[in-house]
């Protein structure tokens, strides 16, 4: 057991960090602060630079644009991706739809899609969850049966509604969880579709979340026609593009580098900001005392993720320890907002979104937080509640 | 020992909820929130001249009920339930407390505005570099002849951009931090050199930075003895306290059984969801905070009007109604999942309003201390 870098790693980590310095583009930093929505150009002008560099995909395998980077490589990209707070490259694509097309997809498929993932030249959304099938995802309803169409070419025709599709309003492209064998066992009638988002039949409708912002919209779909070849992997096997994707996201979920430096910035917004006694509040034994304890909690779940990354990199998991990762990393994210609102005292309560720089209220490091807080209990309720992550792990690790 | 109410009571508490439940649903007061001026000042006409709540905590000679905290502690639970934005704590129970206690010579005057509606009172002790230190003022008023002149900023005075009048704390004597040389004043908005910028609240309501540049008040708008009125200040604060502890129990009230039906109806993996454990204990914690917060709201609204008991009791009560908004409200999210993060169900809105009040008038922290310094001996 050691923990320390070799030289080659120190290397790496300066040359990742002199990267980030010269080509993060400047004016994003502004809108990320205030939790404003950013733009689809926003979102994109990061990854592009990434692309361009080749550190999109640091994952994917080398032949298709990976890294070929070791655990510990990747560990401090995203570490100082994290300390420079840069825009995370949005998983839907690179991290979540393109390893099911490279593990499951037809060499068309790969050929057609990969590309424009890596290049960011196509956004994705997911089409899983439905009104109806939350938690319990494999209930879903949206249904696609197969058609012949005037062309004479094979169709499926999908009716039905997916909801709390995450930024489907920028999207190029979504995959469809869709049940297209409704007599079978409820996790064997399902296939998995990548649908144009421009097809005849698809409407994005807006869910305006909490604190006001537009993440997340509903996607119905009314006669949607879906060439039969946009289907991953076999009729019906969808669930195991579904599971092996649900595996993928949990892993990244954890956020330990991010909420490192989530802490950083709650102890200098709590060394600008005054406790009751007129001193800087981080020096007040209350307040204190909770940044220390996240901090704390934080460590013992780097060191869990470390050990987790140390496993796969011997060829075990991820299994479903990573429901560990999901849930503490979650409660941790959520319990910064907290802090951080806390900090931010009576300017917490202002409601600046959408107004814009003049309307700046109370200190900048207020600004946003209570929408922050209010946005950040989505974590422990996404990709898989942190009741259900407590019931795999009951199941799956401790064979209950 | 007794925990009924009085039938004058009950008569108040029935008038507010039927009045709001015809006038205040979820629809109606989203588009009030929405609206240019962020309220229906009608509301506020029906609150003084339909139902005459706004005279509920002034005696009968000055024309109101004859109430007091406990009166203030219904409307303000009924207003929890509504999740009313209209200026009743600032106006009523802050307005009406500094002018009841202050013995001040328009009193009489003042609250008669208060209870015809025509006069709303905001609050404006906070300021940007203080906390929960309600003696650490940098606004000063100077005296000028018979009068005085206000300077300073305060901060997310919140009702302002509805009231005529300003309560102002500022420094009169002494230095930034001490106890003594705290002053109150009265202060018309339309004042010259007062100025503001409005803004709404995460909460649905709207406050104001206001900034006071040579404002020159009267004699008159001297609230209270001259530089001895922190004990005023945090008696009032105290009173307000325990009027938005039951503003929270109405709140969190709505969170539980808001998240009890949605659980019984709401079906995944072929059953409610309702039948799962796991959910019914944590809506059993919830039930249990809001019970004990209940017994705690009850506890400090009786002792509030005791000065030697008033101050422990009223930070033991938002101690606990702090760590119940968050655990209740964060609960009620959690198991409504997605449909508790939208902005189209009331359940996001009552926790928004749950977590403005955790901080309001101190957070747990800054209660717990005061508790503590109160209860071991040592100033808080």
């Amino acid at each position: 057991m050691n923990l320390e870098f070799s030289a080659e790693d120190n290397a790496f980590r300066a040359e990742v960090r002199a990267f980030i310095e010269e080509n993060y583009p400047a004016h994003l930093r502004g809108k990320q602060d205030e939790g404003d929505d950013l733009t689809k150009e926003d979102y994109l002008s990061w990854h592009k630079v990434l692309a361009k560099k080749g550190w999109v995909a640091p994952s994917w395998p080398k032949a298709l644009g990976g890294t070929d980077w070791t655990s510990t490589q990747k560990y401090i990209f995203s570490e100082e991706l994290a300390r420079a707070d840069a825009l995370p490259v949005l998983p839907f694509g690179v991290v979540m739809v393109a390893p099911v097309i490279y593990t499951f997809g037809t060499p068309e498929q790969k050929e057609r899609f990969l590309p424009k993932i890596y290049n960011g030249e196509e956004w994705w959304c997911q089409g899983y969850s439905e009104p109806g099938a939350g938690s319990d995802l494999a209930s879903l309803k949206t249904k696609a049966e197969r058609i012949t169409g005037d062309d004479g070419k094979e169709y499926y025709l999908v009716n039905g509604q997916k909801t709390w599709t995450t930024l489907a309003q920028h999207a190029d492209w979504g995959f469809f969880l869709v049940r297209t064998n409704p007599d079978a066992k409820i996790q064997e009638g399902i296939s998995f579709l990548l649908i144009d988002m421009k097809s005849p039949g698809i409407e994005v409708r807006r869910i305006t979340t909490l604190e006001g912002g537009h993440e997340v919209n509903e996607v119905w779909l009314e006669n949607v026609k879906v060439p039969v070849e946009n289907r991953v992997y076999e009729e019906n096997k969808g669930w195991t593009c579904a599971k092996f994707l649900l595996a993928h996201e949990r892993s990244g979920i954890a956020g330990v580098a991010r909420s490192k430096r989530g802490v950083e910035k709650v102890r200098e917004m709590a060394s600008v900001e005054l406790g009751d006694d007129g001193k800087p509040l981080i020096q007040d034994a209350d307040f204190k005392r909770k940044v220390a304890e996240l901090e704390i909690d934080l460590t013992a779940l780097e060191f869990t993720e470390l050990r987790t990354l140390a496993a796969e990199s011997a060829g075990k998991g991820p299994g479903p320890e990573s429901s560990l990762l999901k849930i503490k990393g979650t409660e941790i994210q959520q319990r910064l907002t907290e802090l951080a609102l806390e900090a931010s005292g009576h300017y917490g309560a202002p409601y600046l979104r959408g107004m814009g720089d003049n309307a700046k209220i109370g200190p900048d490091s207020a600004v946003g937080r209570a929408g922050a807080y209010f946005n950040t209990r989505k974590t422990s309720i996404y990709g898989g509640s942190n009741e259900i992550q407590r019931n795999i792990i009951a199941k799956m690790v401790l064979g209950l | 020992m007794d925990f009924n109410f009085t039938e004058e009571q009950s008569m108040l508490r029935d008038t507010v909820a039927s009045y709001l439940q015809d006038n205040y649903d979820f629809d109606k007061r989203r588009k009030m929130i929405s609206s240019d001026a962020g309220r229906d000042p009608a509301i506020w006409s029906a609150f003084a001249n339909e139902l005459g709540i706004l005279g509920a905590p002034f005696s009968e000679e000055l024309g109101g009920l004859g109430g007091g905290a406990i009166e203030n502690m219904i409307v303000m639970e009924e207003f929890g339930k509504a999740l009313v934005v209209e200026p009743y704590l600032g106006t009523v129970v802050i307005g009406g407390g500094f002018l009841k206690h202050s013995g001040h010579a328009n009193a009489a005057d003042l609250i008669g505005g208060v209870i015809g509606g025509e006069t709303i009172f905001a609050f404006a002790y906070a300021e940007p570099q203080a906390r929960y230190t309600w003696q650490d003022l940098k606004t000063t008023a100077k005296k000028d002849g018979a009068g005085w002149v206000i300077n300073g900023h305060k901060a997310v005075v919140v009702g302002a951009p509805w009231a005529t009048h300003l309560i102002v704390t500022a420094r009169t004597g002494g230095g930034q931090r001490e106890e003594s040389g705290v002053s109150v004043f009265i202060v018309e908005k339309g004042a010259k050199g007062v100025t503001t910028r409005d803004y709404p609240t995460v909460d649905g309501g709207r406050a104001s930075e206001v900034y006071f540049e040579n404002v020159a008040v009267g004699a008159d708008a001297l609230v209270g003895q001259e530089g001895a009125c922190l004990p005023l200040v945090n008696k009032v604060i105290d009173e307000a306290t325990a009027a938005v502890c039951a503003e929270a129990v109405g709140a969190m009230r709505q969170l539980h059984t808001g998240t009890l039906e949605y659980a019984k109806q709401r079906k995944q993996f072929g059953t409610a969801i309702a039948n799962f454990q796991v959910l019914q204990h944590r809506m059993v914690d919830m039930f249990m905070n809001v019970e004990q917060s209940v017994s705690m709201t009850y506890m400090a609204t009786i002792k509030v009007t005791d000065d030697a008991e008033r101050a422990k009791a009223v930070s033991a009560a938002k101690v606990q109604i702090g760590k119940a908004c968050k655990f209740v409200g964060q609960n009620a999210i959690q198991i409504h999942g997605g449909m508790g993060m939208t902005d189209e169900l009331a359940i996001g809105h009552y926790f928004k309003r749950a977590t403005m009040i955790e901080g309001l008038f101190g957070s747990v922290d800054h209660h717990l201390r005061r508790y503590e310094g109160l209860s071991f001996g040592k100033a808080a």
